[in-house]
C-alpha cells in the first residue's frame, strides 16, 4: 500500500497485485480471483441469503461467533444495557421438562421484516438477497424498529464512536444490528460468526444461499427438521434453527 | 377569544405576562440545555437503553399528542354539533391543539438519535410505517386547524367554520386512530399488538383533551378575574365525566381480553399485579388518581359551584393520564419479550429478565420541555391575538 | 407602550439568537486560508478536478445509494478511496486536524459534514496485521458453506 498508489489506477486489476502482495487487503484481492458476481453487479433477487443454525453442535460457554462479530464489525463487546450487541449466546431451558439448548441469536433476516415496515423513513431496508439493513444516512434513531423486532436484534448507538472498522461504518444516534457481514458476502466470503464457528470446529452455523437448492444450506433444510424463531408471526425468517 | 383573553396590557397584567413567559423561558431554558447535552454525549447520559428505548420523554411526548387531539374536541362540538356555550370556547380549543401538538412533537424531536435529520424525517416517507403516516396526520392537523382558527376569527370566513371544523374532527379523529396504532401495530411485544389501542386512544385523548382544557380555562378566568357561568361549568364537567368513565371501560375491556388468552397471562400478571412499580402506577396513577379519584369529586354535591374542585378533578386526570403512559410505553417494554415462549431465557442482553429503567435528570428536563413549549406559545398566542382588530384581519382577506 | 416594549424585546432576543448563529461561521471564516490539496497520493483523481470539486457531494451520495441499497461494490466514487488516497501524512486522516484534506475545504466553505460520525476518516490500519487475521478465512481450504455456491 505505501507504493504510489495513483488515484486514477483505483482499478485494481491494473495496479501491480502482485507486488502489492500479502500487504494489499485480501477482500480487494478478491476481486480478481473470485468466481462470484462482479462488484458492478448488484445484489440479486435469484439469491437469498439465509443460516442453519444446529443447536445440538452450539457449545455450552464458547462465544467464538460473538468475539469475532464483535472484531469484524468494531463493536466494543461490552455487554452493558448501552452496549451493541449484533449477535448473542442465548441459553434456553423449556420451562416443563428443563431441556436447555444454547444458539447465537442475530437478526433473522425476515422477508417480512417488521423493522422495515415501521421504518418511517425507509432507513431500515432489505436488499434483493434478503439482507436487512440500516440505511445510517437517512436513520433518525427514532427506535421504532427496535419496538418492532420481536428478536431484539437491534441496538442503538448511544455514544460517539472512533477509529471504525473503514467497511463498517457506524456512529451514534442510529440503530444497528447484524448485516450477515454483507462487506464479507459481498465479496464472497461467510459471514465472520460463522467462520468463527467453523474454525472453532462446531460446524454449528450454515451460511449459504437458500433459493440455491444446490447449496449446502438448502440441502440441509431438506435432510433436517428446522424451525424459524417465533413462526407464529409469519415473518418467514432468513435464519432458521434445528435442534429445538 | 374574548371572554378569556383578558390578562394582557389593557388588564394592566404586563407583569404577570412577562413573569409567566420568564417561567416558561428558564424550564425552556434547561429542556435545551439538556437537549444539546444528550446531542453532544449520546443517549448514554440518559436512562434510556438497548432494552428501554423509549423512556419519559416520551411517555410525556405522547401524552401531550394525544391530549391535542381531544382538546380540540371542545370546539368540535361547538362547530360540528352546534352548542353554544363551546362555539365561543372554539378559538382557545383550537389554539390549544396546536399548541399542545407543538409541545409533544417538540420533545419527540429532540429526543431522537439524530435530530438534526428532521429535514430527512419530512423528506423521505415509508407509507407502510404508521410512523410516516402519523408525520402526514400531524402536518396536516397544524394546516387544517390553522385553518379553522382563522375561519372563527374572520367575520367574511365565518360561513366556513362550520365544514372547516368538521374536517379537522374527522382529521383529529384519524390523527389519534394513528397515534394509538403505533403501539397496535407492535406485533412483538405482548402489552401492544391490539387493535383496541386505536378506539382506547381516541376515548384517553376526549378525556385528557378536556382536562387539559378545563385547567387552562380556569386559569385565564383566574388572571383575568372572570367568574365562570355555573351552568356551563356543570356541563362541562358531566362531559370530562364521560370521558373519564369510558377511558376506565377501555381500559377493563384490554386488560379483560388479555386475561382470556391463556398466552397473555403472564404478561398481564406482570401488568397488574407483580411487574416491579409498574401495577402501583396502573392502580393508583391511572386507575384511581386519573379515574375514581375525579369521578367522585366531578359527582360530589355542589361540584358545579366549585370551579376549584374541577381544576383540581382535571389535573388529577392528567396526572393519571401520564401514569397510563407510563405504563402503556415503559411498563410493555419492562416485560421480557418472549423469544421463545415457553421456555426460560438468559443471556448477555438481558433475555428473560425485566428490565429496569430509572429516567436521568436529563430526561425530565427533556420531558418537561413538552409542557413549557405549550405554555409559552399558548401565553404569547393569547397575548398576541388580543392584539389583533378584526378590521386589520378583513383588510388581508 | 407595553406593545412597543413587546417588540423590542423580541427583537433582542432574535438579535442573540442571530449573533449566536453566526459564531460557527465566523469561526470557519476567520482562520481560513485557501484549501490547500497537498494530502494526496498520486497526481491524479478519478474525474477531473473540476468536477470533483463541483459533483462530489452527488456522486458519494449517488454512489452510497448504489452500493448498500443495490449491493454494488465498485470502487471509483468510494468514499473509502477518497480516505486511502487523502489522508493526510501527519494524522493519518483526512478530518481530524484543521489542516486535513476535508477539514481545509469544507471550513473554508463553511459547510458542515457528519461523514465523519459513522466512517472511517483513515485507511484501514495496522495492515500487516488485518492481513494476518484476515488471509486466514480465505485461505482456508476447510471452509465450506454455501457463499460461493
Amino acid at each position: 500500500m505505501t507504493t504510489s498508489h495513483k488515484p486514477d489506477r483505483r482499478d485494481f486489476l491494473k495496479t501491480g497485485a502482485v507486488v502489492a502482495g500479502a500487504a494489499i487487503a485480501p477482500g480487494i484481492l478478491f476481486y480478481g480471483i473470485a468466481q462470484g458476481r462482479a462488484p458492478e453487479e448488484g445484489a440479486s433477487s435469484l439469491v437469498r441469503w439465509g443460516m442453519l443454525i444446529d443447536t445440538s453442535k452450539c457449545a455450552n460457554g464458547c462465544s467464538a461467533c460473538v468475539n469475532a462479530c464483535n472484531h469484524e464489525n468494531g463493536l466494543s463487546g461490552k455487554t452493558g444495557p448501552q452496549d451493541s450487541q449484533w449477535i448473542r449466546k442465548l441459553n434456553i431451558k423449556h420451562l416443563q421438562t428443563g431441556i436447555e439448548h444454547n444458539l447465537p441469536m442475530l437478526c433473522q433476516h425476515c422477508a417480512n421484516p417488521p423493522c422495515v415496515d415501521v421504518c418511517p423513513t425507509g432507513a431500515s431496508m432489505k436488499r434483493a438477497d434478503g439482507i436487512v439493513l440500516v440505511d445510517r444516512h437517512i436513520c433518525i434513531g427514532c427506535r421504532y424498529c427496535m419496538m418492532a423486532c420481536p428478536y431484539k436484534a437491534r441496538s442503538f448507538v448511544h455514544e460517539p464512536l472512533s477509529d471504525q472498522n473503514p467497511d463498517v461504518p457506524r456512529g451514534k444516534g442510529c440503530v444497528e444490528a447484524c448485516t450477515f457481514c454483507v462487506q464479507r458476502v459481498d465479496r464472497d466470503e461467510q459471514p465472520a460468526c460463522v467462520e468463527a464457528c467453523n474454525a472453532d470446529g462446531h460446524q454449528a452455523m450454515l451460511f449459504g444461499d437458500l433459493r440455491n437448492p444446490e447449496s449446502a444450506i438448502a440441502k440441509a433444510m431438506k435432510a433436517y427438521a428446522s424451525v424459524e424463531v417465533r413462526g407464529d408471526l409469519g415473518l418467514n425468517t432468513g435464519v432458521r434453527y434445528q435442534g429445538i | 377569544m374574548t371572554d378569556v383573553t383578558c390578562f394582557t396590557a389593557d388588564c394592566k397584567k404586563s407583569k404577570l405576562f412577562w413573569g409567566l413567559l420568564a417561567l416558561g423561558g428558564l424550564v425552556m431554558l434547561s429542556t435545551l440545555s439538556a437537549y444539546f447535552y444528550i446531542e453532544h454525549h449520546g443517549h448514554i447520559v440518559t436512562g434510556m437503553n438497548n432494552q428501554i428505548v423509549w423512556g419519559l420523554p416520551h411517555v410525556f411526548a405522547v401524552f401531550l399528542i394525544v391530549a391535542a387531539s381531544g382538546v380540540l374536541n371542545v370546539a368540535s362540538i361547538g362547530s360540528v354539533f352546534g352548542k353554544k356555550i363551546y362555539k365561543t370556547r372554539s378559538p382557545l380549543s383550537g389554539l390549544l391543539a396546536l399548541t399542545i401538538l407543538a409541545g409533544g412533537l417538540a420533545v419527540l424531536v429532540l429526543d431522537l438519535g439524530r435530530s438534526d435529520r428532521i429535514i430527512v424525517a419530512m423528506t423521505h416517507y415509508n407509507f407502510k410505517s404508521i410512523f410516516a403516516l402519523n408525520m402526514i396526520f400531524y402536518i396536516g392537523f397544524f394546516a387544517i386547524v390553522g385553518v379553522y382558527l382563522l375561519t372563527l376569527m374572520d367575520r367574511k370566513l365565518k360561513p366556513w367554520s362550520h365544514p372547516v371544523g368538521f374536517l379537522a374532527f374527522l382529521w383529529r379523529l384519524a390523527l389519534t386512530t394513528a397515534t394509538g396504532s403505533v403501539f397496535g401495530f407492535l406485533v412483538a411485544r405482548a402489552g401492544y399488538n391490539s387493535a383496541l389501542y386505536a378506539p382506547m386512544f381516541i376515548i384517553y385523548s376526549f378525556a385528557y383533551g378536556l382536562a387539559c382544557f378545563l385547567v387552562v380555562q380556569t386559569a385565564m378566568y383566574k388572571w383575568s378575574n372572570i367568574q365562570i357561568d355555573e351552568n356551563i361549568l356543570g356541563r362541562i364537567k358531566n362531559l370530562l365525566a364521560v370521558f373519564v368513565a369510558a377511558s376506565l371501560y377501555f381500559t377493563a375491556v384490554l386488560h379483560l381480553t388479555n386475561m382470556y388468552f391463556a398466552k397473555q397471562w403472564d404478561f398481564e400478571r406482570f401488568i397488574l399485579v407483580e411487574g416491579d412499580t409498574y401495577p402501583m402506577i396502573f392502580w393508583l396513577g391511572q386507575v384511581i388518581i386519573g379515574g375514581i379519584v375525579p369521578l367522585l369529586m366531578i359527582f360530589s354535591p355542589g361540584a358545579a359551584k366549585s370551579p376549584a374542585r374541577i381544576l383540581l378533578a382535571s389535573l388529577l386526570v392528567i396526572v393519571g393520564g401520564h401514569a397510563q403512559m407510563y405504563v402503556t410505553i415503559v411498563g410493555v417494554q419492562a416485560f421480557p419479550l418472549a423469544i421463545f415462549p415457553g421456555y426460560a431465557e438468559t443471556s448477555s442482553f438481558f433475555d428473560g429478565v425485566v428490565h429496569p429503567y430509572s429516567p436521568s435528570t436529563l430526561e425530565v428536563m427533556l420531558a418537561l420541555g413538552g409542557m413549557a413549549t405549550t405554555f409559552l406559545l399558548t401565553t404569547v398566542a393569547v397575548r398576541i391575538l388580543k392584539f389583533l382588530p378584526i378590521d386589520r384581519l378583513d383588510q388581508k382577506h | 407602550m407595553a406593545r412597543f416594549a413587546y417588540w423590542l424585546k423580541l427583537a433582542a432576543l432574535l438579535g442573540v439568537a442571530v449573533t449566536f448563529a453566526a459564531i460557527p461561521l465566523r469561526q470557519a471564516t476567520a482562520d481560513a486560508k485557501l484549501p490547500g490539496l497537498e494530502n494526496r497520493k498520486g497526481d491524479k483523481c478519478v474525474e477531473d478536478v473540476d468536477i470533483i470539486r463541483r459533483n462530489h457531494p452527488d456522486l458519494l451520495k449517488h454512489h452510497r445509494i448504489e452500493t448498500l441499497r443495490h449491493g454494488i461494490r465498485t470502487t471509483k466514487y468510494s468514499l473509502k478511496g477518497c480516505v486511502e488516497c487523502h489522508a493526510s501524512a501527519k494524522t493519518g486522516s483526512v478530518a481530524s486536524a484543521k489542516d486535513d484534506f476535508c477539514v481545509t475545504c469544507h471550513a473554508y466553505a463553511g459547510v458542515q459534514l457528519d461523514c465523519w460520525d459513522c466512517h472511517a476518516s483513515k485507511p484501514k490500519t495496522k495492515p500487516v496485521q488485518a492481513t494476518e487475521q484476515q488471509a486466514s478465512p480465505t485461505m482456508n481450504p476447510v471452509q465450506t458453506g454455501g457463499a460461493n455456491q
